[in-house]
C-alpha cells in the first residue's frame, strides 16, 4: 500500500513538469514579460528603461526556455522557467509580481473557498440522495417518470439563471439574505446561505438523476431481490442494503473532487464577492501576475493527482477484493 | 396557519443566522454599527498600489488621498478649480533665474533657465500613530532595528504593540521627491519630471550607483545622496528647481505623489522579515492626512478611520453661489473631518452592487459605474430626472461634466484614412459629421455626457461656450444650440473624396476600414452593432478587430491601427494637459508619447510650445483658439464626448459635490446615522411568507409519496 | 440560387461535412439490422419522437444560418457594369427574416410594446417641448391607438397563425396518412386512425401532436413578429427574438463541432492506447492526465488570448468581421474539444482493453490478421456506440458551457449572435430601473429548449445503444 502511494507519488512527478510547461507556453505565447511590466506600471507616462528594470528586478529578463548565451548547464538553468518552477515543488510559490507572499494569501483564501465549498457539498449530497432514495422507491410509476424530467429540466436550466435569479429573488424581492458580501465567523453565515443554496439547487438535478441510476442497478441485483422476497419490508431493504451498498460508488465518486474544492468556484465567488481562491486565480488571470496563476495552476494539478490517488484508495478500503499493484 | 406560529418562524431563523436583534435580515455589516455616522461605500477592485509614489489610478487614490497629504489642495467648493494650501503655510513662491543663477524678470521667457518653488509647510502637523515612528523610554526608536526573535508572532502591522509620531518636517517632502526619483521604485511620473526637475538623473545615477536596482532588504538612505534640484532651506521650507519654465508643476504639488514620506517609515519597512509578512510601504501607508488605514484587506474590506493627530481644518466657508441654498454651506467653519469612520466594501459585480445601494447599504453610488446611472430618466436633449422609484427613496443626483476626453482616433500614419492630403481630410470630416455623438451618448451613456467640440472639456480654460465654440465642421448653430450636419452633407463629402455611396470609384471597391478596440465585456456587442451603423450610413463597411488590452496598446505603439477610440482623464485642470495628446513630439508611433494618433503639424507645434508657458488670458485664449481651429480643419480625432459624472446618492449623505479634481473628499462628508438606520429598516422588511408558502407546498407534495408508502407497506399484496 | 456570391466559412463546411456524414451512416445503418434496431428504439419512445421533432426544428434553422453569401449590392459604383457585392455577409435565413433584421428602433423596448421603454422629450409642431414615450418605428406601428388595438389585434394575429398551423398540420397528416397506406396496404381512414392511435408501436399520437404544435408554436410567432418586436429589442433597438433566433447556430455549432473535431483525437488515441499498451499507452495516459490536471478555464482563457495575438498579428487574413468571428468560434470548439476529449479517450481505452481479451479479437490475431486490420474490423465497429452516447451527452453540456465563458468574455466572440453574449449584456440591464429582463429572458429560454429536448433525446439514445443498460 505505502509502496503503491510512493510509487504514484513519483509518477506524479514528470506530470507536474508537464503541467508547468503547458502554463508557460500558454502564458508566454500570449503574453510577453513586456506586457506584464507594461501592465503592472500602469499605462500613464511608462518608459522603456522602466520596463527593462521592472523585468530584472523579477526575473524576467532571462529567455524562456533555452539560454543560448549561457554555457553548459546554465543554458538551461538560466531561464525563466527554471528559476520560476523549481521552487514549485517544495511548494514554496515565492511573491507575486506585485510582491505578496502568495502562500500565505492561499492560506487566507482557501477558507471562504472551503466555507461555500463543504456545505454546499454535504447537503447536497443529503437532498440528492433522499430524493434519488424516494424516487428509487417509486420506481416505474408516474412519480418516477416526471421526476426524471423534472431532474432533466433542473439541469437544463443554466448556473448563471440561478445565480442571477437566486440573487433577484432571496435578496432583492424576498430581502432574506444579504445579496453578497463575506464575513468570518458565526456572523457571516447569513452570507453563505444564498450560494450554499444556489448552489444545491444548480447541481441537484444531475445528481439526483445519477444516484437514482446507481439505486436502481442495485436494486436489480440478485441478493436484493433474495431479501425482498423474504418477506422484509421494503424500506429496510432500501435503507439497510441498498443505500449501503450504492454509498460506495457513490463516496468514491465524491471523493475524486474533494481536493478540488480547495479551488473555489470562478464565477459564484465574483458575483457573491467572496474573497476565495476561484476570485483569486480570476483576478490574477486579468492582472497578468503570472506567479500566482502559476502557483494556482501548480495547486490545482497537485489536488487532481491527490483525488485521483484518493479514489483508487477508497476503492481497496470499501471494497477488498480490489488490490492496488 | 395562524397568526400564532408565523412570528417564531423567522424568529428561529434570524438566531440560527447569530442575529437575535431587530436588525434586518439582509443587513451585511455587523450589527453593532448602527446609528453611528459611518460611511459606507465600495470598491471594484483591489488597489494595486498604495505607496503615493507608485499609485496612479482612482481606485488606489480614492484611499490614499484620506491618508496622505501633500503640500497643496483644490478648493472643495470654489469653480474653477482653485489650489488652496493644505500642508503649506501658503501657495509656493516662484523665482526665475538664468543660466548663471541669477534672478530674472517673468518677462524675460528667453532668458529663464531655471525656476525655483519654494514651499513652506506650517509648524505643528504630526504624523498618524505608527510603530515605525514609535519611541522606547529613552527616545530611541523602537522598532527600527528588528531583528528575527523580534518578529515572532508577528503577522500584521497590528501587532506591532507601541505606535508613536513626530512633527512633519520639510525634509519628508524632500525625501519623497527623492523616491521618485529612485530607479527601484518605478514611480510613473518619473518619465515627466525628469524633463523638469533639475539634477533628476544625476540623482537617479546614483542612487542605481550606489544600490543597483535592487530593493531587496537594504534601506537606501536617500537622505545622504544630493539631489541638486531640491533642498531643504530649514525645518519647515523646502526648495524645488525647474528647468525653464513649468507652471503646471503647482498642480503636480496637489497629488498624493508630491505628499511627505517619514524616512523612518522606508527604514521601518525595509527591514529583513517585514516583506515576508506582507507589512510593506505599499500597503500600509504612514500620513498626516485625516484618516488612516485600519483595517486593510482588499479581497473584502478596506476601513479607514480619523487620525488622532490630524492637524485640524475646517469645512470651507465659501463656494459656488449655489452652494449655500444647496446646503453645502451647512457645516462651514466646522472641524473636519466629519465622519470617524469609512467603510469600503468589494463589490465585483453590478447586481449586487446595484441592488445593495438600494437597500441603503452604500451610501452613494461610487464614482462611474454603468448602472447607477440607469436609475435615470433621459430626454434626448440632456434634462435628467430620476425615475419615480427613485424619488419615493428620496435619492439625490449630482452631475457635472467631468474633466477626461473619450475619443475616436484616426492613425494619421494610415494611407487611407491618415494624413494631410484633401481626401483623407474630408473622409475624416464626413465620418465626424455621421458618427452621431448625440445618439451614442443618449443610448450607451444614457445621456451622461455632451458631444466634444475639440479637445478641451469644460470647466478647463480654453474651452468656448456657445456659438464660438462649435466644431463648423460638424455642427451648424441653430436655435441656440449646436446642431449636427445632416447625413447628406457627410455623404457630399464623400462624393467629393471620391468615395461615392462608400465605393472607392478609382479602385472600383467598397471602402472598407478597421476599427480596433479592446473592448469585450458586457454591451461591447451592441456598441460595436451600434459603431457600424453608423459608417453604414455613409456606404463604408466598418471591420472591428476586437482583441484584448495588451494586443491593443502594442497596436497602437506600432502604428498598425486605423481608426480606435481612446480617452483621457486631466491631471490637472490646464488645457496643456490636453493638447499635448496632439503635440507631434509626443506622437505615440515616433517617441512613444501620449499622442495615440501621430499627429503632427508644424503649425500646431509651434503654437503649443507657445501657449504651454503662458497664464491664463486673452493671449492664450487666442492661441488656443487658432490652436482649435487647426484641429477641426485637420479632424485627427472624431472628438467623441466629455462624459458625465453622475453620481447618485441617499438623503442621509451630506456635502456631496462632484471635484473631478480633488480626490481627499472624505473629510467633507457628514452621515445623518439614525434617518440612515430609519430608512434601511423600513426598505427591508424581510419578506419571508413566500418561503413559508414554498416549504408548506414542499411538505404537501410530499403526501402522496407518504400514502404511497403507507398503502404498499400495509396494503395487500397485489 | 442563392441572391449574391457565396461565402464559405470554416464552421459551414465543418457542419456540413457533419451532416453529410450523419445522413450518410443512418443511410449506412438501415440496411443493417443490428445497427438499425437501436435507432428503431429511440424512435419508439415518446420522448424521443418529441425531442427528434423539437431538435430538427433547431438544426433546420443552424443549417440555414449556416448558408453565407455576400448580398448584391444595391447601389452599386457610377460606372461599374458588372454586379457588385457588398462585403458584409449575411447567411439564407436573414434573408428569410430580413424583415426582423431591418426592424431595428431606437433602444430599448418591451414585449409586443408599440412604444419605447423610456420617456423622450419630443419638440411638437408648435415647438413646444414635451416627455412622452415615442412610438416605435417598426412594432405596432400599423396600429392607429395601440392602447384600445393592441389586445385585439395580437388575438387576431394569433387567430391568423393558428388557422394557417391548422391547415399546414391537416396537409402534413393527409400526405403522411396517404404514404402509409399505400406502404402498408392500409386504407386511408385506417391509416388516418393510426395517426392518432396512443398504442401503436411507434407513438404516432405523439408525433401528430407534437408536429401541431410545433406548427403552432412557429407560425403564430411568425405572425405576431411580422408586426411586433415577439420578445422586445435590446440597448440599440435590434429585434431580441431575431438575436436569439441567431444565437442558436452559435449553440449548435459548439454542441457538435466540438465533440466532432476531439473525436479523432480520442479515438486513435483511445484504441493505440488501449490495443498497443506498453509505451504507446504509458505516454498516453501522460498526455491525458497532464492535460486534465491543468484547471480547464485557464486553458481556454489562454488559447483565447493567444487566437487575438494571431488574429492581430495576421490582420489581413480576417478582413470581414464575420470571418473573425468564425475563426474564434472554431478556435474555441478546437480548445473545448482539447478540454474534453481526455474523457472519451479514457473509456475508449478501457474498453478496447477489454475488447483485446474478446475470444474474436484473440482469434484474429492468431490467424495473423494484422493490427490495423484487427482495430479497423473488430474493434472500431464495437466503440462506436460509446462515441455516439458521449456525442449526444456532450452535446448539451456545451451549449451551456458556451454561456459561461462568453459571460467571463473568454467565449466566441463579442459581435456574435449568442445565448452567452446576451446574457453577458443582459447583466447591466438587469440592473436598470425599471428591469429591462426581456434579452436575459429570451436567451434562457431558448438555450433551455434546446438542452432540454437535447438531454431526453441523449437518455433515449443512451438506453438505445448502451448495452450496459438493462432493457
Amino acid at each position: 500500500m505505502i509502496a503503491y502511494i510512493v510509487r504514484r507519488a513519483l509518477y506524479a512527478i514528470p506530470i507536474l513538469v508537464g503541467v508547468n510547461i503547458i502554463t508557460f507556453l500558454l502564458f508566454f505565447v500570449v503574453n510577453t514579460p513586456d506586457d506584464m511590466a507594461r501592465m503592472f506600471l500602469g499605462q500613464k507616462h511608462v518608459t522603456e528603461a522602466q520596463i527593462e528594470d521592472w523585468k530584472t528586478e523579477r526575473g524576467y529578463h532571462r529567455p524562456l526556455f533555452y539560454n543560448a548565451e549561457a554555457e553548459g548547464m546554465d543554458s538551461l538553468k538560466d531561464t525563466i522557467f527554471y528559476t520560476k518552477s523549481l521552487r514549485l515543488f517544495v511548494f514554496d510559490f515565492g511573491r507575486s509580481d506585485s510582491g505578496r507572499d502568495i502562500s500565505f494569501d492561499i492560506s487566507q483564501r482557501m477558507w471562504p473557498s472551503l466555507a461555500i465549498a463543504v456545505p454546499q457539498l454535504l447537503i447536497g449530497l443529503l437532498v440528492a440522495i433522499t430524493f434519488a432514495l424516494l424516487i428509487a422507491f417509486f420506481r416505474a410509476t408516474y412519480i418516477d417518470y416526471w421526476a426524471v424530467v423534472l431532474c432533466v429540466a433542473l439541469m437544463s436550466i443554466s448556473s448563471l439563471f440561478y445565480i442571477i435569479g437566486g440573487q433577484f429573488v432571496m435578496g432583492k424581492l424576498l430581502r432574506v439574505v444579504p445579496i453578497s458580501g463575506f464575513e468570518s465567523g458565526i456572523f457571516g453565515i447569513k452570507f453563505l446561505i444564498l450560494p450554499v443554496l444556489i448552489g444545491v439547487v444548480g447541481g441537484i438535478g444531475s445528481s439526483t438523476r445519477w444516484y437514482r441510476t446507481i439505486f436502481l442497478e442495485e436494486m436489480n441485483k440478485d441478493y436484493v431481490r433474495t431479501v425482498r422476497a423474504k418477506g422484509i419490508a421494503e424500506q429496510t431493504v432500501l435503507f439497510r442494503h441498498v443505500l449501503r451498498n450504492a454509498l460506495i460508488p457513490i463516496l468514491t465518486g465524491v471523493v475524486v473532487i474533494l481536493p478540488l474544492l480547495f479551488m473555489g468556484s470562478l464565477i459564484t465567488e465574483s458575483f457573491f464577492g467572496i474573497p476565495g481562491l476561484g476570485s483569486y486565480t480570476i483576478d490574477a488571470i486579468n492582472r497578468q501576475d503570472f506567479a500566482i496563476v502559476r502557483s494556482m495552476v501548480f495547486l490545482g494539478a497537485v489536488l487532481y493527482i491527490i483525488g485521483l490517488l484518493l479514489t483508487d484508495i477508497s476503492y481497496t478500503v470499501v471494497d477488498p477484493r480490489v488490490r492496488l499493484s | 396557519m395562524n397568526d400564532r406560529i408565523i412570528p417564531w418562524f423567522p424568529a428561529i431563523i434570524a438566531c440560527l443566522l447569530g442575529a437575535c436583534s431587530e436588525g434586518a435580515w439582509n443587513n451585511p455589516y455587523p450589527n453593532g454599527e448602527q446609528a453611528s455616522n459611518v460611511v459606507y461605500s465600495s470598491f471594484s477592485e483591489r488597489p494595486k498600489h498604495l505607496d503615493p509614489v507608485r499609485s496612479y489610478s482612482s481606485n488606489e487614490y480614492q484611499f490614499i488621498a484620506q491618508i496622505y497629504e501633500p503640500p497643496l489642495q483644490y478648493h472643495y467648493l470654489a469653480r474653477p478649480y482653485k489650489l488652496i494650501p493644505l500642508t503649506a503655510a501658503q501657495l509656493p513662491q516662484v523665482r526665475y533665474l538664468d543660466a548663471a543663477g541669477r534672478p530674472v524678470s517673468r518677462e524675460r521667457h528667453g532668458a529663464i533657465a531655471f525656476s525655483e518653488y519654494t514651499v513652506s509647510i506650517q509648524p505643528g502637523i504630526h504624523y498618524q500613530p505608527h510603530p515605525a515612528l514609535a519611541r522606547d523610554e529613552q527616545g530611541n526608536a523602537r522598532y527600527l532595528h528588528l531583528n528575527a526573535e523580534d518578529l515572532k508572532g508577528v503577522h500584521v502591522l497590528g501587532d506591532f504593540s507601541m505606535t508613536g509620531t513626530r512633527e512633519l518636517t520639510a525634509a519628508d517632502y524632500v525625501y519623497q521627491i527623492k523616491r521618485i526619483a529612485s530607479p527601484y521604485l518605478h514611480s510613473p511620473i518619473a518619465g515627466v519630471m525628469r524633463e523638469y526637475i533639475a539634477g533628476f538623473d544625476a540623482f537617479r545615477e546614483e542612487v542605481g550607483a550606489r544600490y543597483g536596482n535592487s530593493p531587496k532588504g537594504v534601506w537606501q538612505d536617500l537622505r545622504s545622496i544630493d539631489f541638486s534640484g531640491v533642498s531643504v532651506d530649514d525645518r519647515y521650507t523646502y526648495r524645488i528647481r525647474i528647468h525653464g519654465e513649468y507652471p503646471q508643476l503647482v498642480y503636480w504639488l496637489a497629488m498624493p505623489f508630491f505628499a511627505p514620506m517619514p524616512w523612518e517609515a522606508e527604514k521601518f519597512y525595509s527591514q529583513p522579515g517585514m516583506e515576508e509578512r506582507n507589512i510593506t510601504l505599499n500597503w500600509y501607508p504612514v500620513g498626516t492626512g485625516p484618516f488612516m488605514l485600519t483595517e486593510n484587506n482588499p479581497n473584502l474590506r478596506m476601513v479607514m478611520e480619523k487620525n488622532p493627530n490630524f492637524h485640524g481644518e475646517q469645512y470651507p466657508t465659501y463656494g459656488e453661489a449655489q452652494d449655500l441654498e444647496n446646503g453645502l454651506l451647512d457645516d462651514a467653519g466646522k472641524a473636519l473631518p466629519l465622519v470617524p469612520k469609512a467603510v469600503y466594501s468589494l463589490e465585483k459585480e453590478n447586481i449586487p452592487y446595484w441592488n445593495k445601494f438600494l437597500q441603503g447599504y452604500y451610501d452613494a453610488s461610487g464614482v462611474s459605474s454603468d448602472s447607477f446611472d440607469q436609475a435615470i430618466q433621459f430626454g434626448s436633449q440632456g434634462d435628467v430626472q430620476l425615475t419615480e422609484l427613485m424619488q419615493a427613496k428620496d435619492i439625490q443626483l449630482e452631475t457635472s461634466v467631468t474633466t477626461s476626453i473619450l475619443y475616436m482616433g484616426f492613425n494619421m500614419q494610415d494611407p487611407v484614412v491618415g494624413g494631410f492630403s484633401e481626401r483623407a481630410r474630408l473622409l475624416r470630416r464626413a465620418i465626424s459629421i455621421a458618427v452621431d455623438y448625440e445618439e451614442y451618448i443618449s443610448i450607451f451613456a444614457n445621456g451622461r455626457g455632451i458631444p466634444a467640440q475639440g479637445p478641451v472639456p469644460p470647466g478647463i480654460f480654453g474651452n468656448i461656450e456657445g456659438e464660438a465654440g462649435i466644431n463648423p465642421y460638424v455642427y451648424d448653430w441653430v436655435d441656440g444650440e449646436p446642431r449636427r450636419k445632416d447625413i447628406g452633407e457627410a455623404r457630399q463629402l464623400m462624393t467629393r473624396a471620391g468615395y461615392e455611396d462608400g465605393i472607392d470609384q478609382a479602385a472600383g471597391k467598397p471602402l472598407v476600414l478597421y476599427f480596433d478596440t479592446p473592448g469585450a465585456g458586457p454591451g461591447a456587442k451592441a456598441h460595436f452593432n451600434w459603431m457600424r451603423k453608423q459608417y453604414q450610413k455613409l456606404g463604408i463597411q466598418l471591420v472591428i478587430r476586437a482583441t484584448d488590452y495588451n494586443r491593443f496598446q502594442e497596436k497602437m505603439r506600432k502604428g498598425t491601427g486605423q481608426i480606435f477610440q481612446w480617452g483621457w482623464n486631466a491631471d490637472y485642470p490646464d488645457p496643456e494637459n490636453f493638447f499635448f495628446l496632439l503635440y507631434g513630439p509626443n506622437a505615440k508611433v515616433k517617441h512613444g508619447g501620449e499622442n495615440t494618433a501621430n499627429y503632427q503639424n508644424l503649425e500646431f507645434d509651434r503654437l503649443f510650445e507657445q501657449m504651454k508657458n503662458i497664464e491664463n488670458g486673452p493671449v492664450r485664449l487666442e492661441i488656443i483658439r487658432q490652436m482649435t481651429r487647426i484641429l477641426q480643419r485637420d479632424a485627427p480625432w472624431l472628438w467623441g464626448h466629455h462624459p458625465k459624472a453622475f453620481s447618485l446618492f441617499h438623503s442621509w449623505y451630506k456635502n456631496v459635490k462632484p471635484n473631478l479634481m480633488a480626490n481627499n473628499l472624505l473629510k467633507y462628508k457628514r452621515v445623518d446615522g439614525e434617518l440612515r438606520d430609519r430608512k434601511r429598516a423600513e426598505w427591508n422588511r424581510p419578506n419571508y411568507w413566500p418561503l413559508i408558502i414554498l416549504s408548506v407546498l414542499l411538505l404537501v407534495s410530499f403526501i402522496p409519496a407518504v400514502v404511497g408508502f403507507y398503502r404498499r407497506e400495509h396494503g395487500t399484496l397485489k | 440560387m442563392l441572391p449574391g456570391k457565396p461565402v464559405f466559412l470554416l464552421t459551414d463546411l465543418l457542419i456540413f461535412v457533419l451532416v453529410l456524414s450523419i445522413v450518410s451512416f443512418f443511410a449506412y445503418a438501415m440496411r443493417k439490422p443490428h445497427l438499425r434496431q437501436p435507432w428503431g428504439q429511440v424512435v419508439r419512445a415518446r420522448a424521443g419522437v418529441i425531442s427528434m421533432i423539437v431538435l430538427s426544428v433547431y438544426v433546420a434553422i443552424a443549417l440555414l444560418d449556416s448558408l453565407h453569401f455576400h448580398p448584391v449590392l444595391e447601389n452599386p459604383a457610377a460606372h461599374s457594369e458588372e454586379v457588385q457585392y457588398s462585403g458584409e455577409v449575411i447567411s439564407v435565413f436573414d434573408q428569410l427574416v430580413s424583415d426582423l433584421r431591418a426592424s431595428t428602433e431606437k433602444t430599448y423596448s418591451a414585449p409586443f410594446a408599440a412604444h419605447l421603454y423610456a420617456k423622450e422629450t419630443v419638440q411638437q409642431a408648435d415647438g413646444a417641448r414635451i416627455r412622452i414615450y415615442p412610438r416605435l418605428l417598426w412594432g405596432g406601428a400599423h396600429l392607429e391607438d395601440p392602447r384600445a388595438q393592441k389586445a385585439t389585434d395580437i388575438l387576431l394575429l394569433a387567430g391568423v397563425g393558428t388557422l394557417k398551423a391548422a391547415a399546414v398540420w391537416a396537409v402534413l397528416l393527409v400526405l403522411w396518412a396517404l404514404y402509409l397506406s399505400t406502404r402498408t396496404a392500409r386504407t386511408f381512414p385506417a391509416a388516418l386512425g393510426t395517426l392518432f392511435d396512443g398504442h401503436s408501436e411507434v407513438p404516432w399520437r405523439t408525433v401528430s401532436v407534437t408536429l401541431g404544435v410545433v406548427l403552432l408554436v412557429l407560425l403564430v410567432g411568425a405572425e405576431w413578429a411580422s408586426k411586433y418586436h415577439v420578445l422586445g429589442t435590446d440597448k440599440v433597438g435590434e429585434d431580441v427574438l431575431y438575436q436569439a433566433l441567431k444565437s442558436i447556430r452559435t449553440g449548435v455549432v459548439i454542441g457538435t463541432l466540438t465533440t466532432l473535431l476531439m473525436v479523432p483525437f480520442a479515438i486513435v488515441l483511445g484504441i493505440m492506447a488501449g490495443f498497443f499498451r506498453g509505451w504507446i499507452d504509458d505516454v498516453i495516459q501522460y498526455l491525458y492526465t497532464t492535460l486534465n490536471s491543468v484547471p480547464g478555464v485557464l486553458l481556454i482563457a489562454a488559447a483565447v488570448l493567444m487566437l487575438n495575438v494571431y488574429m492581430s498579428k495576421h490582420a489581413e487574413a480576417f478582413a470581414s468581421l464575420t470571418q473573425r468571428a468564425d475563426m474564434r468560434l472554431l478556435f474555441l470548439c478546437l480548445i473545448l474539444g482539447l478540454t474534453s476529449w481526455t474523457g472519451l479517450c479514457r473509456l475508449l481505452r478501457a474498453e478496447t482493453l477489454k475488447l483485446r481479451a474478446v475470444d474474436f479479437v484473440q482469434a484474429a490475431t492468431a490467424f495473423g490478421v494484422g493490427p490495423m486490420q484487427t482495430i479497423f474490423r473488430h474493434i472500431l465497429p464495437n466503440v462506436m456506440h460509446i462515441v455516439l452516447i458521449t456525442l449526444v451527452l456532450d452535446f448539451s453540456g456545451l451549449v451551456l458551457a458556451e454561456a459561461v465563458l462568453s459571460y467571463i468574455n473568454i467565449g466566441v466572440d463579442p459581435t456574435m449572435n449568442s445565448w452567452g453574449n446576451m446574457i453577458n449584456s443582459a447583466r447591466l440591464e438587469m440592473a436598470r430601473e425599471p428591469l429591462v429582463w426581456w434579452s436575459l429572458a429570451a436567451s434562457l429560454f431558448f438555450m433551455f429548449t434546446l438542452v432540454l429536448f437535447a438531454n431526453l433525446f441523449a437518455d433515449v439514445v443512451r438506453d438505445a445503444l448502451d448495452p450496459r443498460v438493462s432493457r
